[in-house]
C-alpha cells in the first residue's frame, strides 16, 4: 500500500507539474507585437518613428499617388494608375469599411455614426462634390476635412485611390441617365424607376 | 511449513491492481481536463480592461467592420489594436463628454499609450500569422467565436495545439469564402465540406502533411 500511495503522490506530483506550469519557453525575453518593454520610459518596446525617416525604397517621390497634387500645387484628376474593375471593387470593399459608418453604404452620408450624432457630411451627390478633381477626395482621405479626420493611418495609398474610383462610381449611380445605359440593356430597365432617376 | 500470506491476501492483491490502474487513470483523466479547462485556458473567461471596451455595441450594434480598427490583420502577423487615434475618429464628438471614456482622451492628449490587458496569448514557440488565415478563408469568427456578443473581450477557444491541429488536419471544416471573411455568425449556403473542399482547391490550401508539418508553426 505504501507503493501506492508514492505511486498515487508521483503521478498527481507530475501531473500538477505539466498541467499548471507556464515554462520559460512560453514567454521568452523577447518581444512580440505590444508587449511592454521595461527599457523604455514610455514601455512600448514598438519605437515610433523619428519624424522623416525614411526606408530604404520608400522615398515618397510620386508626389501625384501619395498627396493627390501636381507639382504645381493643385489636385491632380488622373489616376496614377489604370482604373480597372478589380480597383473598383477593391474601392467599393474598403469604402463599406472605412467610410460608410459615416457616408452610409449610398455616399448619402446618413451612416449609424451620423445617426448616433456625428456631424452630418455632404453627400457626395451634391454638384459640388461631382465636380471636384479626383485628387482632392484622395486628399481628404489622406487628411481628413471639417469634422471628418484623416484616415491616412488606416487606408493605404492605393487604397484611396481605389475608394476615389468607387467615390466616382457612386456619383455616377445616383446621376446617371437612360443615356448611360447601353442600347441593347434599356429593355431590361423598362417599368423600372431607374429609367427616370436620373438628371 | 504454514502459508505466509492469509487466504484473503489473494484479494488485496487483486484489488490493488484494479486500485493503481484506476488511481493512475484518474488522475491522468484528471490531470487532462483540466489543463484544456477554461480555469487553465482562461477561455471564455472575460478579462477586465482599463476601459470597458464592448464589441457588442461597436460590432453588433454599429455594425463597424472588423479592419476598421484591426487594420493589419489581413497583411500582418499580428492583427493590431487600433491606435488611441481610431477611438477618437468618432469619440472627439460622440460621448466626447463621457467619464468612462475619460482614459482615451487622456491617451490623446499626451501620446501615452493605454494599456489594455492582453486576451489572447500564444505561447512566445508559435509563429502564428493572421494574414496568412485571412487570406486562405479563415474567418474571425472561427476563432474568436462571435466576437459580437462579447460584451468584454474574452478568447472563445483554448488556443491548444490540438485545437490548431484539428483544423490544420482538415482545413475544409472550417473555411469560408473571402466575402465573408468577417461576417458575425456566417452560415454556409449549402454543405459546408463540399464548399470546404472547393474553397480548399480555389485558395490553393496545402495539404494536411504540409500544414501539420512542425516547422510550419514552430521554427
Amino acid at each position: 500500500m505504501r507503493t501506492n500511495l508514492k505511486l498515487g503522490a508521483l503521478a498527481l506530483a507530475v501531473a500538477a507539474v505539466g498541467a499548471g506550469c507556464r515554462q520559460d519557453m512560453h514567454d521568452q525575453p523577447k518581444f512580440i507585437p505590444l508587449r511592454p518593454s521595461g527599457f523604455f520610459g514610455d514601455s512600448r518596446s514598438e519605437r515610433p518613428l523619428i519624424t522623416g525617416t525614411v526606408a530604404r525604397g520608400h522615398l515618397k517621390d510620386d508626389t501625384a499617388f501619395y498627396t493627390g497634387k501636381g507639382p504645381d500645387g493643385k489636385f491632380v484628376n488622373e489616376f496614377p494608375f489604370p482604373v480597372t474593375k478589380e480597383v473598383v471593387e477593391r474601392g467599393q470593399q474598403r469604402f463599406n469599411i472605412y467610410c460608410a459608418p459615416c457616408h452610409d453604404a449610398t455616399g448619402a452620408g446618413y451612416g449609424m455614426i451620423v445617426r448616433r450624432g456625428y456631424r452630418h457630411p455632404p453627400s457626395y451627390h451634391i454638384e459640388q462634390l461631382r465636380n471636384v478633381q479626383n485628387g482632392y477626395l484622395y486628399d481628404v482621405i489622406a487628411n481628413g476635412f471639417g469634422a471628418m479626420p484623416d484616415y491616412a493611418a488606416q487606408v493605404e495609398p492605393a487604397d484611396r485611390w481605389a475608394i476615389v474610383a468607387y467615390i466616382r462610381a457612386l456619383q455616377l449611380s445616383q446621376n446617371a441617365s437612360i443615356n448611360d445605359v447601353p442600347a441593347e440593356a434599356r429593355g431590361q430597365l423598362s417599368g423600372q424607376q431607374a429609367a427616370g432617376g436620373g438628371k | 511449513m504454514s502459508q505466509i500470506f492469509h487466504h484473503s491476501a489473494n484479494t488485496l492483491v487483486r484489488m490493488t491492481m484494479v486500485g493503481v490502474a484506476v488511481i493512475v487513470g484518474g488522475v491522468g483523466w484528471v490531470a487532462y481536463e483540466f489543463q484544456q479547462s477554461a480555469y487553465q485556458t482562461r477561455a471564455t473567461q472575460p478579462r477586465e480592461q482599463p476601459i470597458p471596451f464592448s464589441h457588442v455595441h461597436h460590432v453588433g450594434g454599429l455594425g463597424l467592420d472588423c479592419r476598421y480598427c484591426h487594420t493589419t490583420v489581413e497583411t500582418s502577423s499580428f492583427a493590431n489594436i487600433p491606435p488611441t487615434k481610431t477611438c477618437m475618429n468618432c469619440h472627439s464628438e460622440i460621448w466626447a463628454t463621457s467619464p468612462t471614456l475619460e482614459p482615451v482622451r487622456a491617451s490623446f492628449r499626451t501620446g501615452a499609450s493605454i494599456q489594455w490587458t492582453r486576451v489572447h496569448d500564444l505561447p512566445d514557440f508559435v509563429y502564428f500569422n493572421h494574414g496568412i488565415h485571412v487570406a486562405k478563408g479563415v474567418g474571425c469568427e472561427t476563432c474568436h467565436g462571435r466576437v459580437d456578443r462579447m460584451p468584454l473581450t474574452w478568447q472563445e477557444n483554448t488556443l491548444q495545439m490540438n485545437w490548431c491541429i484539428d483544423c490544420h488536419r482538415n482545413p475544409e471544416k472550417a473555411v469560408r469564402p473571402r466575402e465573408f471573411i468577417t461576417s458575425m455568425g456566417y452560415q454556409p449556403t449549402g454543405n459546408q465540406e463540399e464548399i470546404g473542399r472547393r474553397l480548399v482547391q480555389e485558395y490553393k490550401i496545402q495539404d494536411a502533411r504540409t500544414l501539420t508539418s512542425c516547422s510550419t508553426c514552430h521554427r
